[in-house]
């Protein structure tokens, strides 16, 4: 199908872009590399009265390290993060999950924050960001604030962000030496969207496992931490018993959809069977 | 709505046009500048048979509006062939069979171009994996991806072939 007529504008400058959003008179919906809200405006899922295309901001395509942090910019897109060394060395995490997002010629446009802003609730990166404790940096016209990955998320394609509002950078914090991490994903086929997405970081402090991070995604409305599991985890050995018995718990905890040919049940499943391989992947990657 | 005016280059030609914003990147090509050789196949990402190739990247031209694509420079599968003949990857694609109804053929040509640009060598995985956003009904892909591995090593003999060659 095609999509509705809409007004197009592509300011060269944050600020006007901001204005724009600020203007409630006209619907207005940011354009970033468009391989969400396309498809949803060509199905008529989606009509906007106007579109700002951010595509030609300047200086918002960057992965830099900052601080203790590395800042991922509005215009990063998925196959320049995939391929980024720098994101590679401190997330490898990130270019394990980026195989299974997607493909080439999507990625090549497709951006980190139009895909955290579009918040599926089967998508892999609204786990990681939460898993790896990411800040989000989001601006108006008034000026800015920074929301925590874990508060960013509210519901299927339901995030925090105020519809004058726009999500300019992503700040994930470089984990501690040591963090072990693991990641596990069914989908129908790879590149498509997850049934189950696992994810974890943990460390093991005198055989312990201390400052576990688990998030999942496909299992529920939005990607969401396991924090009941987290806590059982802190403090417990790492071994397969204790791995099990915290996946049957998360398994039974989350709410997944039921559809057609993927149940709810055998999403549970899937939970219940990937959640212990990422957590001894992540304790083995401790040690090593 | 107001349309918009503008100029990009496609196959080599400067063309200019005034185009409505909805219009997407596949309707324009096809339409307005009578290059069909782009498919359309499922106009929500999918499929890959809109794949072409804008400023050295493959991508989706259903998920571009014509608009977007002021400035580049685009090249469809209309424009691959040289003086010489075919490509070498529609060589390779003609010769491994790699196509039968032809309907995928443009997006899996431009799906290959960025990977053999990037990777003269690839790896049968790294060849599927390239391919992984293109759906093809009839060959079960694996002349294709016998095409792409024998279109690599054309390439790379014909590259031999010219630092062979006095300058
Ligand atoms: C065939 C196919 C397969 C895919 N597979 C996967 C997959 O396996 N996993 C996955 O996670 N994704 C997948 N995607 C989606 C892909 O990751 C998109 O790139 C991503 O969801 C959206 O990013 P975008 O830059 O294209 O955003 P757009 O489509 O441009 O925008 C998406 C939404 O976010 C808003 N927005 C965009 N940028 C900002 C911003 N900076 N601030 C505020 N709002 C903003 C837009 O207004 C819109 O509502 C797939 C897409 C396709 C077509
Ligand atoms: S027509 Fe564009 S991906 Fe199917
Ligand atoms: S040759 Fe028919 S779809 Fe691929």
């Amino acid at each position: 199908m095609k999509p509705s007529a809409f007004d197009y504008e592509c300011p060269t400058d944050l600020n006007a872009v901001l204005a724009m959003l600020g203007d409630t008179e006209t619907e207005t919906s940011i354009l970033a590399g468009g391989q969400s809200l396309v498809p949803m405006m060509n199905y008529r899922l989606a009509a906007p009265e106007r579109l700002v295309d951010i595509n030609r901001l300047p200086d918002l395509d960057y992965i830099r390290e900052d601080a203790g942090f590395v800042a991922i910019g509005a215009l990063a897109r998925h196959g320049e993060i995939k391929a980024s060394e720098l994101v590679g060395r401190h997330f490898p995490m990130m270019s394990e999950a980026y195989d299974w997002i997607a493909h080439a010629a999507v990625r090549n446009r497709g951006t980190l924050c139009g895909n955290l802003c579009h918040a599926d609730p089967a998508s892999e990166m609204p786990a990681l960001m939460q898993v790896l404790d990411a800040t989000l940096v989001v601006a108006k016209a008034t000026g800015t604030r920074e929301v925590t990955a874990q508060d960013f998320f509210v519901g299927t394609y339901e995030t925090v962000l105020e519809s004058d509002e726009m999500l300019t950078e992503v700040r994930i914090p470089i984990p501690e030496a040591g963090t072990g991490w693991g990641f596990e994903e069914v989908a129908m086929r790879k590149g498509d969207y997850a049934w189950c997405t696992v994810v974890a970081t943990l460390r093991v402090v005198e055989g312990r496992i201390a400052a576990p991070r688990i998030a999942v995604s496909g299992v529920g409305d939005a990607a969401i931490r396991l924090g009941a599991q987290e806590e059982t985890l802190a403090g417990a050995e790492p071994t397969s018993a204790v791995f099990e018995e915290i996946a049957a718990a998360a398994a039974a905890a989350v709410n997944p959809p039921n559809v057609e040919h993927i149940s709810a049940d055998y999403r549970r499943d899937l939970l219940r069977s990937l959640l212990p391989r990422v957590l001894s992947a992540a304790a083995s990657r401790v040690a090593a | 709505m107001n349309k918009k005016a503008i100029s990009l280059t496609v196959n080599g030609r400067v063309r200019e046009a005034l185009v409505p914003p909805r219009m997407l990147l596949s309707d324009f090509i096809r339409h307005e500048l009578e290059l069909p050789g782009t498919h359309v196949g499922c106009e929500h990402g999918v499929c890959g048979s809109c794949n072409v190739v804008v400023d050295g990247k493959a991508v989706r031209s259903c998920l571009m509006f014509a608009v977007q694509a002021n400035g580049t420079e685009i090249t469809t599968v209309e424009g691959y062939d040289t003086a010489e003949g075919l490509h070498p990857i529609q060589q390779a694609f003609w010769e491994e069979h790699g196509l039968q109804c032809g309907f995928c053929t443009p997006g899996m040509l431009a799906a290959a171009k960025e990977l053999l640009a990037a990777n003269p060598d690839p790896g049968d995985d790294e060849i599927r994996e390239a391919i992984s956003g293109n759906l093809c009904r009839c060959t079960g892909y694996e002349f294709i991806i016998n095409a792409i591995r024998s279109a690599a090593k054309a390439m790379r003999e014909a590259e031999i072939q010219k630092t062979l060659q006095p300058a």
